[in-house]
């Protein structure tokens, strides 16, 4: 498969006014032609900076990528100034938001929002423009849509108005779309409406998604990989699979015995005791250390590199050394995972 | 040399014992939401120059009028319209505080122009000098003379110092400003502080006791709120005539409804908290749970409105005075003291000169105050 | 949205109801004769004659009710110093300066406010932002009589550069525009870099990034639109700052608008036109309330519909 994106030592930092907050630090990914990666991780783990960095859309000047390369179709986004940037995004890169309530302009007609992209990309007349933006509504199934494309947002219902984001994004075929935490905001019935919504305009137009969650049922559901995130850095990532039935590091671990599932009672819940580091100041070693159940002096003293557990799998802990005792997941969280891998990944949902 | 790192950690490969306490290190030192509010205060230069400059004019307001000789109501006409003269400050030519009255005369000549000059100053040729700026070739207005008139000496007074010259009644006008600031700070206090009570009780009881009490208490606020405050101010002064307690009274009757408003929504909002309830279902009477646990808990937004009551309440008396509602003579407050101003203004400037500058700076130090407290004890502004 | 308006129109009507009736009453209770020094020149039977023909022997409800009959007519009564002329004569004839002015200040500083404002919340924290930051500050603080002190002053005695007072063309109108738009101004300045920032931070904004949308169609398409929506909450405050600067601006430049001629009235003690004006101002100030209110729902599209009328 043909790589799209490749992500390098990508370190994102603001400037605050109490110093230097490392948000995002040496991430490494790529991304193929119409694969789905999911990028997980708890609240404030750097998942929308990563992804705003792809888009060239941190908040200057205070914002900065301060090392590395985002290399997309050989093009280092990262040293791109803003006129070049405007030419890529919506076009080739675009992106939907968490919150379909606030993603949209109030005081402007969702088709005139829908046609600024095609407008400008695709240097389409206005009824041209207006043609396509009607095919797109339908696209995402939005009834009526003759009717609907000179209404404003707010006569739109949430699952719409996420509906009518997406259609923004897709506007102009984009190569990849990266969408942050889409349904987060939607109820349940709605959020499977927008997946399946996805998944189908993927097959059709074969692009790749970026698809940012705190939920692991979804990602079973869309991803084909899986990146955690932990304060900064991706201290897992691997295939669905391997990520699911073979976790490796303990933050892993932690979230998959989180998950809520259907045939669990709560009371088995595995929650990771403590709060985030504080990302003015990360630790010296690794940042899980303080929260980690099975933490060794080493992760105190020295970050872990990425320990190789086959092609397609690494995780960052020292736990995969080979001076490291050998660990086991807890008992809890193993019981999870074979009780998935009995379901075959689908009971979660 | 990697080897060697190798074998240094070696000894680290074992399972942290009692891992849960580090946690502890990761939260922040624990600070009051008042120690924080005054700390970004303090932080706040211009709040903080403003506080000093305010407390500067409050101390002038109460003691300047005593500084020199003169008090602000004894009348010598011939010592009327005399311009500032400040010891040590009489040399430095633009500060204009040197007891000279000038003019810049234009004409065709020179001469014409000097005759003009004379005339302007009651043919005081003695003490009259002219600066000559241009020749003049005999056309209209073409040379340009100043005329320089040393008020002081005309008059015989070489030692006498009024600072900031007399009026046209031939009153100190040092005096009479800073005694008017402290008629005008006197009454804006006295307003802000009506309003307050008013302000406070209303709201509070609006909103503690809710229901149809607050219904129609906030129906009554809607259509007084809907009449322009100018209206009502205008109409009580020409009903009680004008003194310091009708101003103060007419300012706090067109001001109370924004404390209200203000005390009652926040009241609202802390009434179902625990601890209201908590001392409730202990059977603490209704009085006592407004005043020793509201009131305390609306105290930084009473301040805040406060803090911006008084500098309008300071305009809005300056403003009937100007209007011909003011303060009746020979009381002074700095709007009477900018009214007189205003009628010699093209040719004795100075006499509106300080009271505005005065006025001006009261205004902004109080507004700033009010920002520099507003964001410091609105949380939602604060990181 | 039909419904909304008849609402506030009867709104309005009950508190003009309630001005009219309560200072009625208070000019009642006021001290001396209603017909002020001119009482004085006047022997015993013209006063009873003058007194008959205004109605001021009739029982007060009498009189209550024909002031209530004659107000709903337009009719605000005569004055007693001009001639008996009619008080709505008056102010009709007033009316032209003080609108004008009005306007033009109101353009002047609410079009410079804006795009300072602008300016400094696109270039937020450089020099122009604290430069308006400064102007906002000074502009709000320092009373609109002194600006116009310091402008009659210096550009008009000391420069003179334009005519210091009176009304006689347009060049006359321009030191007292500028003394009026101060507030304006900085009140819409400061209000618009606040309501910007906020505006720029949002989400939508970014999703308008997102497509591509360059730094000029982000400002002025997405921008501009939704953080002038909330500045016409600032309308009325501004009108009636400028309803209170027009009575010393006219004052002291000598404008013969209303009110100036309200100040006069006041040191005359001519309580029809007092009372005229008052409520003048009071229904001014209302329909001006009234129609930002309905201003407000054409411009913001989330109101219009929740007004119902489609
Ligand atoms: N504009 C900013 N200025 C300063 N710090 C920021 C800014 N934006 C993000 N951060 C910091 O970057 C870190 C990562 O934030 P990010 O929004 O990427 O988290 P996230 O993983 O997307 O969380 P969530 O799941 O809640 O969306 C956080 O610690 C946050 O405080
Ligand atoms: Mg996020």
């Amino acid at each position: 498969m043909k790589k799209i994106l490749d992500v390098k030592n990508l370190n994102v930092s603001f400037n605050t006014y109490g110093g230097e907050v490392k948000a995002v630090r040496g991430v490494n990914f790529d991304l193929h032609k119409g694969e789905t990666l999911a990028i997980v991780g708890e609240s404030g783990s750097g998942k929308s900076v990563t992804t705003k960095a792809l888009m060239g859309l941190l908040p200057k000047p205070h914002g900065y990528v301060k090392e590395g390369e985002i290399l997309f179709e050989d093009k280092d986004i990262a040293k791109l100034s803003e006129k070049e940037l405007q030419k890529i995004r919506g076009k080739d890169l675009s992106m939907i938001f968490q919150d379909p309530m606030t993603s949209l302009n109030p005081t402007m007609k969702v088709g005139t929002q829908i046609m600024e992209g095609l407008i400008k990309h695709q240097k389409m007349s206005k009824t041209q423009a207006k043609e396509r933006a009607l095919e797109l509504l339908k696209l995402v199934k939005i009834p009526n849509a003759e009717e609907r494309i000179k209404q404003y947002p707010h006569q739109f219902s949430g699952g719409m108005r996420q509906r009518v984001v997406v259609a923004i994004a897709l506007a102009c075929n984009p190569k990849v779309l990266i969408a942050d935490e889409p349904t987060t905001a939607l109820d349940v019935t709605i959020q499977a409406q927008i997946l399946d919504l996805m998944k189908d305009i993927q097959k059709k137009t074969d692009s790749s998604i970026i698809f940012i969650t705190h939920d692991l049922g979804v990602v079973a559901n869309v991803a084909d990989r899986v990146a955690v995130m932990y304060a900064g850095k991706i201290v897992e990532i691997g295939t669905v699979d391997e990520i699911f039935y073979n976790p490796k590091h303990p933050y892993t671990w932690g979230l998959l015995g989180s998950m809520p599932t259907l045939d669990s009672d709560d009371s088995e819940l595995y929650a990771i005791p403590g709060t985030p580091p504080d990302l003015l100041n990360p630790p010296k070693g690794d940042a899980f250390a303080p929260r980690n159940q099975f933490a060794m002096d080493i992760d105190f003293e020295e970050q872990p590199p990425m320990f190789k557990v086959s092609d397609t799998h690494y995780a960052a802990t020292w736990l995969l050394d080979e001076r490291a005792p050998k660990i086991d997941p807890p008992e809890s969280v193993q019981k999870r995972i074979d009780s998935m891998a009995s379901n075959d990944g689908k009971g979660d949902m | 040399m990697a080897d060697d790192n190798k074998k240094n950690l070696d000894h680290l490969f074992v399972l942290t014992e009692d891992n849960q306490q580090s946690n502890e290190k990761i939260n922040r030192p624990v600070t009051t939401f008042l120690q924080d509010a005054f700390r970004s205060l303090r932080r706040n230069v211009a709040a903080m120059i403003s506080l000093v400059v305010l407390i500067i004019i409050i101390v002038m307001a109460a003691f300047g009028g005593q500084m020199n000789e003169y008090d602000s109501t004894t009348q010598n006409l011939s010592w009327a319209k005399m311009p500032p003269k400040v010891q040590g400050l009489e040399n430095i030519g633009w500060l204009g505080l040197d007891g000279t009255d000038s003019e810049t005369i234009e004409a065709s000549t020179v001469e014409a122009a000097k005759e003009r000059g004379l005339a302007r100053f009651k043919n005081d040729e003695e003490h009259i000098t002219f600066d000559v700026k241009s020749e003049g070739d005999g056309t209209e207005d073409s040379a340009k003379v100043v005329a320089t008139h040393d008020v002081y000496a005309s008059k015989d007074m070489e030692d006498t110092y009024f600072w900031f010259g007399t009026d046209g009644l031939g009153r100190d006008l040092w005096t009479r400003t800073w005694e008017g600031t402290r008629i005008s700070l006197f009454i804006a206090f006295l307003a802000a502080a009506i309003d307050l009570v008013i302000g406070v009780a209303y709201g509070g009881i609006s909103g503690y006791y809710g229901g149809r009490a607050d219904n129609v208490m906030q129906r009554i606020i809607e259509i007084i709120t809907g009449i322009p405050n100018l209206v009502v101010l205008i109409l009580m002064i020409i009903i009680m005539g004008s003194g310091i307690v009708s101003i103060s009274l007419a300012l706090a009757i067109t001001g109370w409804t924004g404390m209200a408003r203000i005390v009652r929504g926040e009241v609202l909002k802390l009434k179902n908290q625990e601890f209201v309830l908590a001392s409730r279902t202990l059977g603490a009477p209704n009085g006592r749970i407004i005043s020793r646990h509201l009131i305390p808990n609306v105290a930084s937004l009473i301040i805040i409105n406060t803090m911006f009551t008084i500098p309008s309440a300071i305009f809005f008396e300056a403003f009937l005075s100007f209007i011909g509602l003011g303060l009746q003579p020979p009381t002074a407050s700095l709007g009477t003291l900018i009214d007189d101003g205003f009628k010699s203004l093209t040719t004795y400037p100075h006499m509106l000169i300080f009271p505005a500058i005065l006025i001006s700076v009261i205004m902004i130090a109080f507004n700033l105050l009010g920002d520099g407290l507003r964001d410091a004890f609105d949380p939602k502004m604060r990181k | 949205m039909a419904r909304y308006i008849l609402q506030r129109l009867g709104y309005m009507i009950i508190t003009l109801f309630i001005i009219a009736t309560v200072s009625f009453f208070l000019m009642k209770l006021m001290p001396g004769s209603p017909l002020g020094a001119a009482q004085e020149k006047l022997s015993e039977s013209q006063l009873e004659i003058v007194l008959d023909k205004y109605g001021l022997n009739d029982p007060i409800p009498v009189q209550y009710y024909t002031y209530m009959k004659n107000l709903v007519q337009g009719d605000l009564g005569v004055s007693f110093q001009f001639d008996n002329r009619e008080v709505t004569g008056i102010l009709l004839d007033r009316f032209g300066p003080s609108l004008q002015l009005g306007l033009q200040a109101l353009i002047l500083g609410s079009v410079i406010g804006i795009l300072f404002g602008l300016i400094a919340a696109v270039y937020h924290n450089g020099v122009i932002d604290f430069t308006s930051t400064i102007i906002a500050v000074l502009g709000t603080s320092i009373p609109s009589f002194v600006f116009a002190g310091l402008l009659q002053y210096y550009i008009g005695v000391k420069l003179e550069w334009l005519p210091v007072a009176t009304w006689d063309g347009f060049e006359y109108s321009i030191l007292p525009t500028i003394a009026l738009a101060i507030f304006p101004l900085a009140t819409s300045a400061r209000f618009m870099r606040t309501e910007m920032v906020e505006v720029l931070g949002s989400d939508f904004i970014t999703t308008a990034r997102a497509k591509g949308v360059g730094k000029f169609g982000v400002v002025f398409k997405h921008g501009l639109r939704n953080a002038l929506i909330p500045l016409i909450t600032i309308m009325g405050p501004m009108a009636v700052s400028l309803l209170t600067g027009t009575l010393v601006i006219e004052k002291i430049f000598g404008v013969p608008g209303i009110g100036d001629q309200f100040v006069n009235s006041i040191t005359q003690n001519d309580y029809p036109i007092i009372m005229g004006t008052t409520l003048f101002f009071a229904f001014f100030f209302i329909l001006v309330i009234l129609i930002i209110d309905i201003l407000y729902g054409i411009v913001d599209p989330r109101i219009r519909l929740t007004g119902g009328d489609k």
